[in-house]
């Protein structure tokens, strides 16, 4: 046995150091491996598996079919994985991905700790990484990287959206309650701001623990502030529990709650009793237009269920890479991250979207309202437009920002 | 008027809503304490049942468009059923064994039942409407409580006093005590004690689907609801003593309380109150509060 074991040893890594070397030989076409590999790295099984998981993987793959299967006749293949709502794990399967099983671009990336941990593996390895379900907005200061795009939406777009257009809308009193770490805080924070510059009042937060169900004496809380927008700075499980017990304790109509980051997943969940009035900050709606139409009904059929905005999102942005691939003629990182950037995004999910140098895909956002039971008129009919906020306007400005590669760093 | 700054009006509130939520950790921890004191099994599965209540009344709902009233009764009968059918296919194979195995085995059906779920419905979960007849609030003066909370307490404490009557003074109750006490010497006498077992183990397991079908209307129907429960109702049980009925009953409500008070002082603070009384007690009184100390 003994005596074994070196052999072995030795037979195992000369095959790890021939996969190393097979993930970065560069085929004479341009192509890497003679294949363009997309990873979908998400939450399979966990809390976020309904606004990302497995439908998620189904948008990029749509994407990659109506793109036509290859690229410079190089085929593209589509991976995925669970990182289990584990930024170690998230980035472990990264590495792996990118080190040994030669993917080009990892996407999806629900979680705001998952996607920052990737983000700084891809930025080591030089790959692309597209975040299109988490929140931080360190993906594009502090973590971003020439490899590293924030597509869909981000904390900040949130706060723009619902917070300043509540304010202006006559809601300057303010009452949070917020789930007490990094991604509730954050928010909470960035809305307060949001609040303050408008000329509005921040009367208090109240902070519960993650995956809470019982929200009651939190409501009694919020209903004692008198403030007259309570603030659901969580989202998921969370949200709806908030949501429910704000209705259940008449808090609204004297009080409205406002949520934060609400997907279309909770409102289905919620159901339009509960639901109804609520002003959420989505950057897409399925029924929006005849393209969101067209793409949704497809992705139902596949799916079963209708897309959110980060499904669409991971559609959206899977083809936009795709295009770049194309453009560039190669799938060399750089190369197609230089396209990524001069490529105008034009489909169903944003017009006259762009990338900035620091990686924020910069779109419009939107503002809607939940319909009452009694003005939907069919399956999904949900949500109302009540504003457009401009993708100048909704995301962070590019001088504000921390990313380093604005420095010419 | 102000206690330490809180107005007593807003202290009047929290109280209120402790002995809700005491409410359903007494039912819980009730059943709890049944499967523990007779089977000793740690159920881990037991948060899991309580997610399967909320279930099975959103499943008839929905397919047989059975009202609340008819799943109250209906959905813990079938969940106690298929506990029965667990207990006796798999859970009867380690009694006598170290108890690690009991939790092992409960933990991985909790895994498997919450993963289903999980597939089958998704994680955010399923709306499921408060009854008709319930909806609305009473202005009790001090706050506004929705009339369905206020059944909660009223069922919840109706049942933990009928189960209690039901094991403490009526001869079925001695019966299982004393399968409890001595199982052979009771066998002994023709009462069919694995059969009293498997009943025992139906009736917990029912208790936390009856809870379940309880919070469907409050907490939403989803996969996770049961799994941030158990770990509190464990600490319940433990702090009114392992298999103590009365403990179960008198802790749950109390710690509900506690629990309310605390967020009203220190919010952040309300989900570890539980395990520092834990903590206490056990120091001072090993066997809990209304545990006996084994000789």
């Amino acid at each position: 046995m003994l005596a074994k074991l070196p052999s072995r040893t030795a037979a195992l890594t000369s095959v790890v150091l021939a996969l190393g070397a097979a993930s970065g030989t560069m085929a004479s076409n341009g192509f890497s491996d003679d294949v363009v590999r997309i990873g979908v790295l998400t939450d399979m099984s966990g809390i976020y598996s309904d606004l990302s998981g497995e439908a998620a993987v189904e948008a990029v793959r749509m994407a990659v079919e109506d793109f036509g299967g290859e690229v410079h006749g190089v085929p593209i293949e589509v991976i995925y994985g669970d990182h289990r709502n584990r930024a170690d794990t998230g980035a472990s399967r990264a590495r792996e991905w990118y080190d040994n099983d030669g993917v080009d671009m990892i996407n999806d990336l629900s979680n705001s700790g998952v996607a920052l941990a990737v983000a700084a593996v891809a930025d080591e390895r030089q790959r692309h990484a597209i975040s299109n379900s988490a929140s931080n907005i360190g993906l594009t200061n502090d973590y971003c990287s020439p490899y590293v795009t924030h597509y869909t939406y981000d904390a900040y777009s949130l706060a723009q959206g619902t917070g300043k257009t509540i304010v202006e809308d006559g809601g300057d009193t303010w009452f949070f309650l917020t789930v007490d770490f990094a991604f509730g805080i954050g928010l909470e924070q960035q809305v307060s701001d949001v609040v303050r510059e408008a000329g509005g009042h921040v009367m208090g937060a109240a902070r519960h623990p993650l995956d809470t169900t019982d929200f009651s004496s939190y409501a009694l809380q919020a209903q004692a502030s008198g403030a007259e927008i309570i603030g659901i700075a969580s989202t998921g499980a969370d949200a709806i529990n908030a949501i429910n017990a704000l209705s259940e304790f008449g808090v609204s109509p004297s009080q409205r709650p406002a949520a934060l980051l609400l997907w279309f997943d909770d409102i289905v969940s919620l159901g339009l009793d509960t639901a109804q009035g609520l002003l959420i900050n989505n950057a897409f709606y399925w029924d929006a237009d005849e393209g969101s139409r067209e793409f949704s009904e497809r992705f139902y059929e596949r799916t079963g269920r209708m897309p959110n905005m980060a499904h669409a999102g991971n559609y959206s942005s899977t083809m936009h890479y795709l295009n770049a691939v194309e453009a560039a003629g190669t799938d060399d990182p750089d190369a197609v991250s230089e396209k990524m950037r001069e490529l105008e995004i034009n489909d169903f999910f944003a017009t006259g979207g762009y990338i900035r140098p620091n990686g924020r895909m910069v779109h419009d956002q939107y503002l809607w309202e939940v319909k009452a039971p009694d003005e939907s008129e069919y399956d999904y009919d949900f949500l109302r437009l009540v504003a457009t906020i401009s993708g100048e306007d909704a995301f962070q400005p590019l001088e504000d920002s921390t990313c380093h590669l604005l420095n010419g760093g | 008027m102000d206690i330490f700054g809180v107005p007593i009006q807003a202290l009047m509130g929290q109280l209120m809503l402790g002995i809700v939520n005491g409410s359903f950790y007494a039912v819980l921890s009730l059943g709890l304490a049944i499967i523990f004191g007779v089977l000793k099994i740690v159920n881990f599965a037991h948060g899991a049942f309580f997610m399967l209540g909320a279930f099975t009344a959103f499943l008839l709902g929905q397919h047989l468009g059975a009202n609340y009233w008819v799943a109250l009764v209906a959905a813990p009968i079938a969940v106690a059923l298929f506990g029965m059918l667990f207990e006796w296919l798999f859970l009867r194979r380690l009694y006598g064994l170290d108890p690690i195995y009991g939790l092992l085995l409960t933990f991985s059906l909790v895994l498997v039942l919450e993963g289903g779920f999980r597939v089958a419905f998704g994680s955010s979960g399923q709306p499921y409407a408060t009854p008709e007849a319930l909806r609305g609030t009473i202005n009790l003066g001090f706050m506004v409580l929705p009339i369905y909370r206020g059944f909660v307490i009223l069922a919840a404490v109706l049942t933990c006093l009928v189960t209690w009557y039901v094991i403490e003074r009526t001869s079925v109750g001695a019966r299982l005590r004393a399968a409890t006490e001595r199982a052979e010497l009771t066998q002994a006498f023709g009462i069919n004690v694995p059969l009293l077992v498997t009943l025992t183990y139906g009736v917990g397991v029912g208790l936390a689907a009856f809870a379940g079908v309880l919070a469907a209307p409050i907490f939403h129907v989803n996969p996770s609801m049961g799994s941030s429960l158990v770990i509190i109702i464990f600490a319940v049980v433990v702090i009114g003593g392992l298999g103590s009925i009365m403990g179960a009953i008198v802790t749950g409500l109390g710690l509900g309380v506690v629990e309310g008070f605390t967020r009203v002082f220190y919010s952040e603070f309300s989900s570890t109150i539980v395990f520092l009384v834990m903590v206490l007690v056990l120091l001072i009184r090993p066997a809990g509060l209304f545990g006996r100390e084994e000789s």
